[in-house]
């Protein structure tokens, strides 16, 4: 299988940067700024005492200090837009890429649901929700829609970057299309579900580049946090003015703090690291999903996902591989293995399911005879009604199936259920395996063993989310033995066996009420209402429309177990803006130790105690604090780009870990930071 | 020459403390008992029956946030009108042996707020400002009432914590009846006896007219009912004195044995707090938590308190005076009893005292002040400690939830953008109002004017004024003659706003956590009942504290020490 995906773009892809630094200059426009009230403030700081340096040029006094100042201010907004320049470029370009299929097209406007019904071709920008339309081969399918007569071959890979084509027919859970697709075979006609600007691609390119972006509750609450502190630094600086003006009279040196003394203060006390990052954790987490191929439909959709302490997961396709294999022929009632295998083989010659196949590949490994090609045979394919499958030849019918079913079949034709099978039945299911009963007419041959197959490294997976707090439980149609054993075999916290589509919703309702956060994939129609009612919904690409539509999380790949990753990157966007508020406030320990001996001392000669760094001239000082507070933006980028690095280990744990990293580290790192600048400073000044 | 036997004084301490804690723990469970009704049978059950009938109250119905919170405003707005009309009228009413006339405008709108809002702040001297009936009917009755307002909002606010999916928070007329009923009432009434049977005077007589020794001549002694209100002004963190000199006057506090009692008081029903949230919440482990982030805060600026005035002014020294420096202490209670009151009065939002805050060390009265500035939550005012810590432990719980990925919850409660707007406000709201009112002061022409001594140790004086007012302590650094319109307008204006904005935002908080769902805990929740995140939350508080204030403390205080120790 070739696989194209999306070409990887590597943060600091040389072109993007380019993008970047012209962007982070247009975002200087104040009202542009007015989203991100901190930086606001910063550079309304950064005009203030760029004015304040040219009076001080015209009234001949020495600008230099004021001239630096207000050059590190500009920097520091420069670099907190560039931050969110750069994380939006890599969207940006993405999104160029799948605006490319979103060009409008032709489109043939059926009059009725028939292939030779008139038409009328108009632009596919025109149609509306319930419109038929015609596509016929190497057509690109003008909109998202529901194919409602005839199967086709798609390329999805304009959507999902993997170029093999996959069937799309009307009926059952493959009926759904995406506009911006090609039909490469074949013609169908579909109903369009959605007016243009709506459609899926829409969507994709919006959140792709972050267009609208709405800022998630927990955003704005850490925002509140943020513009609170900053108002009390406002405060603070303010206060800090009446102070020493107050000081300097009574004691009768210096002089009051200086403008520029008081925004530098101000620059450096308020929360500009964390300020300046948090656009770029929220469009970088976006882009770590699309990354893998996961589209989500809300910036709240991935929070939750961080929240979210249920998992549902279906047991085919997520916790075992889709097929199960046959592993052993178990007879009754005296009956040879070889009649048990000869019935298995006629029951199962025709049968293309992996299941199928699998039975074969077991008699040939037991017998070592090579195939072969009965005549006279008709196969009796699988239905959900008869839940048996098998083949006829002539007179004489084979079938294979489910315990109830076959045996139901066989007591129809008359015959007797052998006394020893519902014990080998059970005996395969409590082992974790599926039960077949083989049966030729009315006699019962034995019980074929087929295994579930665990995905590679799940079990280690569920362990790890055990530690983390969150309880996984597996969905399967498997009766009560079975799924007790995979379960147990998996390491999942619980199971529903037999479940029915409507246990899902149920058991989601029932998880919500109780408090917890519920995640599921899903891909049928059926499951679109428990996904709408999941507060993560996770939909296969493939699945249906109503799915796609019930969910807040697109899966392009189709892999159940991206789940996992989902929940992962979560937890990093949250933990990324934990970590860096930390740091932030952290930080102004240092900056109040650089800036408060430096602006006072001419009014306290004694404050010079507080200079616990030793810094070079009170000039020195607060241009060093101003410096850090800059630089410490674009070396924190990579950071919040690629955001916290997950651990997985218990809530207690982790919390004392980053909080030793980010807390402490935020304490310490500034004074290092201030105390490496000043010495720099003092030897430029000095020479 | 005084000195001190550390390791008795360390003994006494520790005894101290395991008396409040051993006192605390039963006295919560008595809290949940009152607060959930089960003691409104009987005879006290008909008593509450009458007042609700009396007041057309239902007491099975319940009220939502915003319900209690105007019910809340409506008492108190009815309080200060009441005792406002009293002050003005004072002269014209009755038990008033020494004809005192009326407050002036300024001093009954600043007096009034102030003991509405548990400040109890006083540009009023008592003894000779306040008729009888205005120290009883007037501040005696609100000092029951505001505290009992402040308890009802922390019962309120646990309530929303415990409860979920609900709006309903309680109903205030019924939390505030059995609150004065079962709890201030009984205890207020027995302490009361206890303080006069150590010489705390309690009689309606006329001044006392008495020759003095020596050259001293005539001498006016003032007399009133002081006992009964000197228990309820400890035990509601109240702290309006009966006469000017508050705790330190002989007639308030007379023996070391009263001292220890009366700090006693202040402690016991902010202590129990914690306690009580533990209980109400099932996580008993969790009020213990709180109680030892408070008890650690407290003993850290008691310890640091202690220091500063054992090791006393060196310039003193070189002069050769030896021994602690007793300039405004009371010699009877000695350093330890000056310094556990210093400390509790500001470490709760009591603001008694029984020392000159003034006369402490620079580093001393950096302690009082900082005490008061990190919002009183060592402990803290009578209910409002509570809550204030709540806001703190909300913003605490913020930053970590976030930091172990999850979007934050405490005790199961999410919280979100109302959480934290109302964290904030309560935490931050009183902290800006200083800086803001002590700025606008500090420009204001001849402000050194009002100030005993100018420099560094008046802007002390000056932010200690601002400071005890925003946080509803009380207490006065002394020094700073804050009776000009000026501050008794601003101060009334702070007073309100750091009582009632920051109650009604827990009350918000409150009703918005009542109706959430609980999440159930798992290894993915952060445990808010460890060691770690204990030293988290007092981080915060620190830091908040240090952050907001640093600039103030580096030209006051510190400077003051500095010049102090380097003998400038």
């Amino acid at each position: 299988m070739s696989r194209k995906r999306f070409p990887r773009l590597g943060a600091f892809e040389p072109k993007l940067i380019r993008e970047a630094l012209v962007s982070s200059v247009l975002k200087l426009d104040l009202r542009q700024q007015k989203e991100n009230p901190v930086m606001l403030l910063v550079e309304i700081g950064g005009i203030l005492t760029t004015i304040s340096s040219v009076i001080e040029i015209s009234t001949q006094k020495s600008p230099f200090f004021t001239i630096f100042v207000s050059f590190w201010l500009w920097l520091t907004v420069l670099f907190s837009n560039f931050a969110e320049a750069l994380s939006e470029g890599r969207g940006k370009a993405r999104a160029a890429s799948l605006r490319q299929s979103r060009t409008s097209v032709p489109a043939r406007k059926l009059k009725e649901e028939s292939f030779d019904a008139t038409f009328s071709e108009i632009s596919s920008s025109d149609l509306r929700k319930g419109d038929l339309v015609l596509v016929k081969a190497n057509e690109i399918i003008p909109g998202d829609g529901e194919v409602v007569k005839g199967a086709a071959l798609v390329n999805e890979a304009a959507i999902t970057g993997e170029s093999a084509p996959v069937v799309r027919e009307s009926g059952g859970d493959r009926s759904a299309v995406t506009g911006g697709t090609t039909v490469i075979a074949n013609e169908i006609i579909l109903k369009i579900t959605t007016d243009p600007g709506q459609t899926f691609l829409d969507r994709m390119i919006s959140m792709v580049e972050g267009a609208e972006r709405r800022k998630t509750p927990n955003e704005i609450a850490l925002e509140i946090l943020l513009i609170a502190l900053t108002g009390v630094f406002l405060a603070v600086v303010a206060n800090t003015y009446s102070v020493s003006a107050y000081s300097a009279a009574s004691s009768g040196r210096g002089s009051p703090a200086s403008l520029t003394i008081l925004i530098a203060l101000f620059v450096c006390l308020a929360p500009t690291t964390i300020a300046a990052l948090l656009p770029a954790i929220g469009i970088a987490g976006m882009d770590r999903l699309f990354q893998l191929n996961v589209i989500a439909l809300s910036g709240r959709a991935i929070e939750a996902a961080g929240d979210v302490n249920v998992l549902l997961l279906d047991k085919t396709g997520t916790i075992t591989l889709g097929n199960r294999q046959a592993t052993e022929f178990l007879t009754v009632n005296g009956r040879s293995n070889e009649e048990l295998m000869e019935a298995a083989l006629l029951s199962s010659f025709a049968d293309d399911t992996p299941e199928g196949k699998s039975i074969i590949a077991l008699i040939q490994e037991k017998t070592g005879t090579a195939s072969f090609s009965p005549e006279n045979v008709t196969f009796i394919p699988f239905s959900a009604a008869t839940r048996v499958s098998g083949a006829q030849c002539g007179e004489i019918t084979y079938l294979k199936g489910a315990y109830d079913a076959v045996t139901k079949s066989v007591l129809e034709r008359g015959g007797t259920i052998p006394s020893d099978l519902k014990g080998k039945v059970d005996g395969v299911a409590t082992a974790g395996g599926t039960p077949l009963v083989v049966a030729r007419n009315e006699t019962i041959f034995g019980v074929i063993f087929l295994k579930d197959i665990l995905k590679t490294g799940i079990k280690e997976r569920f362990a790890d989310l055990r530690r983390i707090g969150i309880k996984t439980i597996m969905i399967t149609g498997d009766n009560h033995l079975t799924a007790a054993t995979i379960a147990a075999e998996a390491g999942v916290d619980d199971y529903l066996a037999e479940s029915k589509p409507d246990d899902k919703l149920r058991m989601i309702r029932e998880y919500q009420n109780e408090g917890y956060m519920v995640a599921m994939t899903g891909d049928g129609t059926n499951d679109a209402p428990a996904l709408a009612q999941a507060d993560v919904a996770v939909a296969m690409n493939n699945g249906t429309q109503p799915a796609r539509e019930a969910a807040n999380i697109i899966d392009l790949d189709s892999d159940p177990t991206k789940l996992l990753d989902i929940v992962e990157i979560g937890k990093q966007i949250l933990m990324t803006r934990g970590a860096l508020t930390t740091f932030s406030i952290s930080n102004d320990i240092a900056k109040y130790f650089a800036i408060i001996p430096a602006a006072l001392i001419g009014i306290y000669p004694q404050l010079k105690i507080l200079n616990i760094m030793g810094l070079a001239t009170p000039e020195s000082a607060i241009l060093s604090a101003v410096i850090f507070n800059a630089l410490v933006i674009p070396m924190l980028i990579p950071l919040a780009l690629a955001g916290v690095k997950f651990k997985s280990m218990p809530a207690s744990k982790l919390f004392a870990y980053n909080l030793t990293i980010f807390g402490l580290g935020g304490v310490i790192a500034p004074f290092i930071g201030i105390k490496i600048i000043d010495l720099v400073l003092a030897g430029l000044m000095y020479t | 020459m005084v000195t001190e036997d550390l390791t008795v004084k360390g003994l006494m301490l520790i005894l101290f403390l395991v008396v409040v804690t051993g006192v605390a723990l039963p006295l919560s469970s008595f809290f949940v008992r009152v607060f959930s009704g089960e003691l409104s049978r009987g005879i006290p059950g008909r008593i509450e029956k009458t007042i609700y009938r009396f007041i057309e109250t239902n007491s099975d119905t319940e009220n939502s946030w915003k319900g209690y919170a105007r019910d809340m405003l409506i008492f108190n707005g009815i309080g200060f009108v009441i005792l406002f009309a009293l002050l003005l009228l004072q002269g014209f009413l009755p038990f008033n042996p020494e004809k005192f006339g009326s407050f002036d405008l300024f001093t009954a709108i600043n007096t009034a707020t102030s003991f509405v809002t548990n400040t109890n702040w006083q540009v009023y001297s008592g003894e000779t400002t306040a008729s009888y009936l205005t120290q009883m009917a007037g501040f005696t009755v609100q000092n029951f009432l505001s505290s009992a307002t402040g308890i009802c909002i922390a019962i309120a606010v646990m309530r929303g914590i415990t409860r979920h999916s609900t709006d309903k928070i309680g109903n205030f007329w019924v939390d505030m009846t059995r609150c004065t009923l079962y709890i201030l009432l009984p205890i207020a009434f027995i302490f009361a006896l206890i303080l006069t049977s150590q010489g705390v005077i309690q009689n309606l007589d006329p001044y006392v007219q008495a020759n003095g020794y020596g050259s001293t001549g005539q001498q006016t002694i003032a007399m009133g009912p002081v006992a009964s209100q000197e228990a309820i002004k400890e035990l509601g963190t109240n702290g309006g004195g009966f006469f000017n000199a508050n705790s330190a006057h002989p007639y308030e506090n007379p023996t070391p044995l009263t001292n220890l009692i009366e700090i006693f008081l202040i402690l016991i029903i902010p202590a129990a707090m914690p306690l009580v949230f533990g209980k109400m919440t099932g996580k008993i482990r969790q009020g213990w938590m709180i109680y030892s982030v408070m008890l650690l805060l407290f003993l850290l600026g008691f310890c640091t308190l202690y220091a500063a005035e054992l090791a006393g002014n060196p310039l003193l020294k070189e002069l050769n005076v030896s021994g602690i420096s007793m300039e405004g202490k009371e010699v009877r209670f000695g350093l330890l009893g000056s310094s556990l009151f210093a400390t509790s009065t500001t470490a709760t939002s009591c603001g008694a005292v029984n020392t000159m805050h003034d006369s402490l060390t620079p580093l001393g009265g950096l302690v009082t002040m900082f005490m008061i500035l990190l919002g009183e939550v060592a402990f803290g005012g009578v209910g409002s400690g509570f809550y204030t810590m709540i806001g703190f432990i909300v913003l605490s719980v913020f930053i970590a939830g976030l930091m172990i990925g999850r979007t934050p919850e405490y005790l199961g409660k999410k919280i979100e953008i109302l959480e934290m707007r109302a964290a904030v406000i309560t935490v931050l709201v009183p902290g800006i109002l200083v800086l803001l009112f002590s700025g606008i002061a500090l420009v204001l022409p001849n402000v050194t004017e009002l100030m005993k001594n100018p420099g560094p140790h008046g802007l002390s004086e000056l932010i200690y004024a601002f400071a005890s007012m925003a946080n509803n302590n009380g207490s006065a650094f002394a020094g700073f003659d804050a009776s000009k319109p000026f501050y008794t307008l601003t101060g009334s204006l702070a007073m309100l706003i750091g009582r009632f904005v920051p109650a009604v935002a827990m009350l918000a908080m409150a009703g918005s956590l009542a109706q959430k769902k609980k999440v159930p805990p798992s290894s993915g929740t952060l445990p808010t009942d460890s060691v770690t995140f204990s030293i988290w939350t007092i981080l915060v508080i620190l830091i908040i504290g240090a952050l907001t204030f640093f600039p103030l403390f580096a030209m006051g205080p510190i400077a003051e020490h500095l010049s102090m120790v380097g003998g400038i």
